[in-house]
């Protein structure tokens, strides 16, 4: 087995690569695609650490990971249509005000 | 113990290629897929690391089911190269520095300062199967079980409300235009 802190770096890497994409991409859905990948890396990290310990607790909060990523896009997608309709836009810079 | 490195090394290059790819993307459908990629490499790393069922959780959900609602809404809204003039000019390359400093604290956090580097240990068979998984889920994380199962409810309801409510307001305004009655009754 490649040795814990590969897992780990990995991890790191694509979740800082995730949060490069959340601030220089002003796309709203790049940046919800950004925080998937940044959630996934959480949970390479989770599994990782889970089978250093040779437990299980780690794979279950990857599962609550996952179901709660799912809640969070089916919303955050909703959210981004109807401000596509209401501004015909879905970029960031577009949407600074209060008020719709 | 080579072949371990020969499957990791290809496999973390790719998930790293794949994740750049998709920040670089000008097509927002090319960086869908290019996620898609990095969720499977992902979700091998996972097979290595012994979570069978987490791994084919993350092919259907991840890469399956989110991926696919990305990619619907992407062409929905035909917002694949939507273009605006930047407002704030200097905030690219201010964000590219403050991540690549987020990154290399990362790094040198992981693989320079001492850890311990004990060995994995054995797992019983059947780690991380799905008859694994169920038993912990249901004896020790039954209750977080139901609230995730109503959080997914509300999330589905708060969908439908957001995406709903536009349209009916649409259509009551287009009813109120094309309505043969209001019409004939203003034309006179």
């Amino acid at each position: 087995m490649v040795p814990i802190t590969y897992y780990v770096g990995l991890s790191a890497i694509l979740f800082g690569l995730g949060a490069i994409g959340v601030l220089v991409r002003r796309n709203a859905i790049v940046i919800f695609m950004s925080i998937e990948l940044m959630l996934n890396s959480a949970n390479l990290a989770f599994v990782a650490f889970a089978r250093y310990y040779g437990a299980l607790n780690g794979q279950i909060f990857v599962f609550f990971v996952m179901a709660v990523a799912a809640a969070e896009v089916a919303v955050g997608l909703a959210v981004i249509v109807a401000i596509f309709h209401s501004k015909q836009s879905i970029n960031v810079d577009d949407l600074d005000s209060l008020k719709g | 113990m080579v072949t371990d490195y020969l499957l990791f090394i290809p496999l973390a290059l790719i998930a790293i290629v794949s994740a750049v790819g998709m920040i670089i993307s000008k097509n927002a459908i090319y960086s869908a897929l290019n996620l898609i990629v990095n969720f499977g490499t992902v979700a091998v790393f996972y097979l290595i690391l012994g979570a069978q069922f987490i791994a084919l959780a993350q092919i259907t959900v991840y890469a399956g089911a989110i991926m696919v609602l990305f990619l619907f809404v992407i062409m929905l809204l035909g917002a694949e190269q939507l273009r605006a003039p930047r407002k704030v000019r200097w905030q690219e390359g201010t964000a590219l520095v403050a991540g690549l400093i987020l990154l290399a604290e990362g790094i040198y956090v992981i693989f320079f300062k001492p850890t311990s580097t004990t060995g994995y240990p054995t797992v019983p068979v059947g780690y991380g199967s799905a008859t694994a998984i169920g038993l912990e889920l249901f004896n020790q994380y039954l209750l977080p079980f139901e609230v995730t199962s109503i959080l997914l409810l509300v999330a589905m309801i708060g969908a439908i409300v957001l995406a709903s409510r536009r349209r009916k307001s649409t259509r009551s305004s287009r009813f109120d235009t094309t309505n043969p009655l209001i019409s004939s009754d203003r034309q006179p």
